[in-house]
């Protein structure tokens, strides 16, 4: 099998996505009731650097297939922003709102991008 | 439906021709799938809208067992009937089988959190002071460990299998590769579905 040298983007991504879901679980845990947002901002913040992270490692990689990665990570873009949207609705349709709102649409908005990236690199990589 | 062939993994250049495999044609995302899941979805708006408890079960309880059973029957039965099985046989399975989930397995999983969410601010149990809380945030970190993988390898190899044997020259390699991937994934999530079930089934027996 033809194997560029790729930085290690699934697990950057899998990171990432793991620091978010604990900062969603953690509010989610609390709602909705008051709940103190530091460790949930920490945690929101930490997963974007790991994102940012990635992204920057990946576009070092000489030749790697951009085009195509769009291509798949448009349309699960699009999917996961469905579904983020979703989820964001039921927070709104129960009074979220504040600090705590704005969190968990930012902590939303990090997992509908990395998923697409995690699709689109896998897809890629074999291209 | 149209067929195109695919080399089979261990040709080797030089000893002639491979033996060609038949591909069927298909969708990486079934079109005439997507009205279904639109339907779904506005049903998960009109459920969540009305706060009314049976609509919210029903979505809760349909999508739950709907996606624990698709996970469990995946990664236990499917998934190891689907590595045994020759070359030619888990192409058209999986050019069959495949496409399908990346349809499903995504609305299940949101229509059983949407749902589930709504349901437990109904019922209460997602307030600190419930006794069941601790149940609720123990799912909570169930289904976060199953999102992490299902998002971050499951999901990625579903697609990037189909897309491979799109390919005019698929790689057998690639697709063995993202099958073994697809197949253990499977298999894990379907192990911590278990986990699932013990929490729910506790939750709802109070």
């Amino acid at each position: 099998m033809n194997e560029r040298k790729l930085p290690p983007v699934t697990q950057l991504g899998m990171l990432s996505l793991g620091l978010v879901l604990v900062a969603g679980i953690y509010l989610s845990a609390h709602l909705p009731q008051h709940v103190s947002l530091g460790p949930a901002v920490a945690l929101l913040a930490a997963s974007a650097l790991v994102f940012v992270g990635n992204l920057l490692a990946l576009s070092r990689v000489q030749g790697f297939p951009w085009r195509r990665l769009f291509e798949v990570g448009r349309w699960a873009l699009l999917a996961y922003m469905v579904i983020a949207g979703l989820i964001e609705y039921v927070f709104l349709r129960n009074h979220t709102s504040g600090g705590p709102l704005v969190v968990l649409t930012l902590s939303l908005i990090v997992f509908a991008v990395n998923v697409p990236v995690l699709i689109g690199f896998t897809v890629a990589r074999y291209d | 439906m149209a067929h195109v062939a695919v080399s089979p993994p261990g040709s080797v250049v030089g000893e002639g021709p491979p033996p060609a495999l038949e591909r069927p044609d298909f969708q990486i995302v079934p079109r005439a799938g997507l009205p279904i899941v639109a339907v779904v979805l506005v049903l998960l708006i009109v459920g969540v809208a009305s706060n009314e408890l049976w609509p919210l079960t029903f979505l809760h309880v349909v999508g739950g067992a709907a996606w624990t059973i698709i996970d469990l029957f995946l990664g236990f039965v499917l998934g190891p009937i689907m590595g045994k099985l020759s070359i030619p046989a888990r192409v058209e399975f999986t050019t069959r089988l495949m496409p399908k989930m990346v349809l499903i397995m995504p609305t299940v999983v949101t229509v059983t959190l949407v749902a589930g969410w709504q349901l437990s601010t109904h019922l209460g149990t997602n307030l600190t002071v419930n006794p069941l809380h601790g149940w609720v945030v123990a799912s909570f970190i169930v289904v976060g460990v199953m999102a992490v993988i299902a998002l971050g390898l499951l999901e990625p190899a579903n697609i990037a299998v189909l897309t491979e044997l799109k390919k005019p020259q698929p790689n057998p390699a690639v697709i063995e590769r993202l099958m073994k991937r697809f197949i253990y994934t499977a298999g894990a999530t379907g192990l911590m579905q278990v986990a699932t079930l013990v929490i729910m089934t506790k939750l709802a027996s109070g």
